[in-house]
C-alpha cells in the first residue's frame, strides 16, 4: 500500500471499472450520436447514410420547439423556487438546536430515497379532481381547480422532489459560517436586513449556483414526473424522446433529441465552472 | 446560537408539510376499504395490500429488482473500493481523467444514458438480458460508492498501515486487517446508498427493460400510466416502509446527513 510500488498497480486496479464506464458509458454515446445522423424511413426503419435532417427537423418544428421552451420554462421555474424556498428553509435550519435540526434535516432530505414514482404518485393524489387539494378549497367554499395534468402540477411535484439537493449545498455552506459573524455585524449596528445581505449571502452564493445547477439540470431531464403529471398532452423533452423511442420508433429522432438534451445539459455545467472560475479569480485577486 | 423567530417556524412547519404530504397521503390511503382512491373515514382495510400479492407481475417485479439491486450494489462496492484505492493511493499519468471517467454517470442525464445503452444492447442482441441490465445498474450507481470510499480512505490515518507493513503482514493482508475495517462504515454506507438507487432507478431502467425484466419502479409507472387504483397506493406504502428501514440502517451505520450532506 506504498506509492513505491510498480506504476502498473493503480491501472490494474482501476481497469475493471475503467473498462466498466468505457463500455457503458462512452461507447453508447458515441454510437447514439452517430445514430442520430442515421437515415431513418418510417417504412424500412434505420438505413445507411448520413443526414442532419433530424436536428434540422427538431430545431424547425413548432411542436418540437414548443416541447423545448416548456421543458426550459418549467426547469427555470422549479430552480427558482426552490431557491426561494431552500435558501430560507436552510438558514432556519441551521439555527435550530439539537436534536430537532437532525430530526428536520432527515425530514427535509430523507424523501430523497422515496422512489421518484412514489412521490409524484402522492402528488397525483393531492392534485386530482377528488383530491385532498380540492376537497379542502370545497371546504373553504371555493370553486374546484382543475391541477392534474397541468404545468402547475408538474412544477409542484418537480419542486418537492428537488428541494432536498437545494437545501442540502445552501446549508453545507452555512455550516462554514462562524454564527459570531453575524452576530458582530448586529453589534455593529447592522440592521437584521444587512447582516443576512452583506454577511451570510456572500457565504452562500456558492452553495445557492451549485445547488440551482443541480436543481435545473435534473429537472430540464425530468421523466416520470411529467409523464405521470402532465398526462398525454404536457410533453417535455425527456417524454418527448420516450414517445420517439417507444411509439414512433424512430430512433434516430429520438437519439437527436437526446443529443441535444446532453449538449444543453453539459453547456450549462460548463458555463457554471467558468463562473466559478471567474468568481474564484475575482475574491483571491 | 440565535433563535428562529415565529415567521420562520411557520415558514418551517409549511415546508415540512409540503415535504410529507404526498408520503402521508400515500400511506394512509393504502388502508382504504372503499374501492377508488379516498381516506379511510370510518374503517382501515388489508384488502389493497392482499391485492398487491394477488398481482403475480408485481410480486415478480419487486423479486426483479431486489436480486438486481442487491448485485448492482455488492459489485459496484467492489469495483469502486479498487478504483478507490488507485486514485487515492497513486499519482500516475491520466489519474484525472480517470477519476473524471469513474464520476461521469452523475453528470450525464439518465435519460440519455437510457437511450444510449438501449442502442448499445440493440446492437449485440442483448435487448432483455438480466445480466446487461445488471451491469447498467452498476455502472450508474458506482459513482455514488466511490465518493464514499474516496471520502474514507483520504480521512484514514495511513501510520496505522505504514506499522503493518514494517511489522511484516504482505500488501493484501493490510487491506484485509487493516484498511478495510478502518473504511468499513464508508463501505457500508456506499453500499446501501447503491442499493437504494437501483432499487429506485426509474428512467435509464424504462429503456432497457424487457417484459422478462422489468423492475418495480418501471412497473408501477407503466401502471399509474394506464390506471390508479388504491392497489398503487399499497405498492407505494410497502416501498416507503422498505425506503425507510434502510434509511434508519444507513443512518446507524454512517449518519444519514454525513451521506447525503457530507459529499457534496
Amino acid at each position: 500500500m506504498s506509492e513505491t510500488r510498480s506504476s502498473a498497480t493503480p491501472w490494474l486496479l482501476a481497469a475493471p471499472g475503467a473498462v466498466l464506464l468505457l463500455t457503458l458509458v462512452v461507447l453508447p454515446l458515441l454510437l447514439t450520436l452517430v445514430l442520430s445522423f442515421q437515415v431513418y424511413d418510417a417504412a424500412t426503419g434505420i438505413k445507411d447514410g448520413y443526414t442532419v435532417t433530424h436536428y434540422a427537423a427538431v430545431l424547425t418544428d413548432p411542436y418540437d420547439l414548443a416541447v423545448f421552451w416548456r421543458t426550459l420554462r418549467l426547469a427555470a421555474l422549479t430552480t427558482l423556487i426552490c431557491v426561494l424556498i431552500g435558501a430560507p428553509e436552510a438558514y432556519i435550519l441551521q439555527r435550530m438546536r439539537e436534536p430537532w435540526r437532525s430530526v428536520f434535516l432527515l425530514v427535509i432530505i430523507g424523501p430523497l430515497l422515496v422512489s421518484v414514482v412514489v412521490r409524484t404518485f402522492g402528488w397525483s393524489m393531492l392534485l386530482g379532481p377528488t383530491g385532498l387539494v380540492n376537497e379542502a378549497l370545497q371546504l373553504l367554499g371555493l370553486a374546484k381547480v382543475r391541477l392534474l395534468y397541468t404545468e402547475t402540477a408538474i412544477v409542484i411535484a418537480l419542486v418537492h422532489v428537488m428541494l432536498p439537493f437545494m437545501v442540502i449545498p445552501v446549508w453545507t455552506s452555512l455550516q462554514k459560517l462562524d454564527p459570531m459573524v453575524e452576530a458582530a455585524a448586529w453589534t455593529l449596528g447592522a440592521s437584521r436586513f444587512t447582516a443576512l445581505r452583506r454577511v451570510v449571502m456572500p457565504q452562500v452564493t456558492m452553495g445557492l449556483l451549485s445547488g440551482s445547477l443541480v436543481v435545473f439540470g435534473l429537472s430540464a431531464s425530468a421523466f416520470a414526473i411529467p409523464g405521470l403529471l402532465g398526462g398525454r398532452r404536457l410533453k417535455v423533452a425527456a417524454t418527448l424522446v420516450y414517445d420517439e423511442y417507444m411509439h414512433e420508433l424512430n430512433w434516430p429522432m429520438g437519439a437527436a433529441i437526446a443529443i441535444l438534451v446532453l449538449v444543453a445539459n453539459l453547456a450549462i455545467m460548463l458555463a457554471y465552472h467558468r463562473a466559478v472560475e471567474a468568481r474564484a479569480r475575482r475574491t483571491l485577486g | 446560537m440565535q433563535r428562529n423567530g415565529a415567521v420562520a417556524l411557520i415558514f418551517h412547519a409549511v415546508v415540512v408539510t409540503f415535504m410529507l404530504a404526498p408520503l402521508v397521503v400515500i400511506c394512509l390511503v393504502a388502508f382504504t376499504p372503499a374501492n377508488t382512491l379516498t381516506l379511510p373515514t370510518t374503517q382501515l382495510s388489508l384488502r389493497w395490500f392482499e391485492a398487491v400479492f394477488d398481482h403475480p407481475d408485481f410480486v415478480a417485479s419487486f423479486v426483479n429488482s431486489l436480486r438486481l439491486a442487491t448485485i448492482a450494489a455488492t459489485v459496484s462496492v467492489v469495483l469502486a473500493l479498487s478504483a478507490g484505492l488507485a486514485i487515492d493511493r497513486y499519482q500516475f499519468p491520466g489519474r484525472g481523467a480517470l477519476n473524471a471517467l469513474f464520476l461521469s454517470p452523475l453528470m450525464i442525464p439518465h435519460l440519455v444514458l437510457g437511450v444510449a445503452l438501449l442502442r448499445l444492447l440493440a446492437l449485440i442482441g442483448a435487448t432483455g438480458s438480466f445480466a446487461w441490465l445488471t451491469l447498467c445498474h452498476i455502472m450508474v450507481v458506482m459513482p455514488y460508492v466511490l465518493r464514499l470510499v474516496l471520502a474514507a480512505l483520504t480521512g484514514l490515518d495511513r501510520s496505522v498501515e505504514q506499522a503493518a507493513l514494517t511489522l511484516g503482514a504482505s500488501p493484501w493482508t493490510v487491506f484485509r486487517r487493516v484498511t478495510l475495517p478502518m473504511i468499513l462504515p464508508g463501505v457500508t454506507g456506499g453500499w446501501l446508498l447503491a442499493f437504494i438507487n437501483s432499487f429506485d432507478e426509474l428512467t435509464m431502467s424504462i429503456f432497457i427493460t424487457a417484459p422478462a425484466t422489468v423492475t418495480l419502479p418501471v412497473r408501477m409507472y407503466m401502471y399509474a400510466t394506464e390506471s390508479i387504483d388504491p392497489m398503487m397506493a399499497a405498492v407505494s406504502a410497502l416501498m416507503i416502509a422498505l425506503t425507510a428501514a434502510a434509511m434508519l440502517l444507513l443512518d446507524r451505520v454512517f449518519g444519514l446527513d454525513k451521506i447525503l450532506v457530507g459529499q457534496s
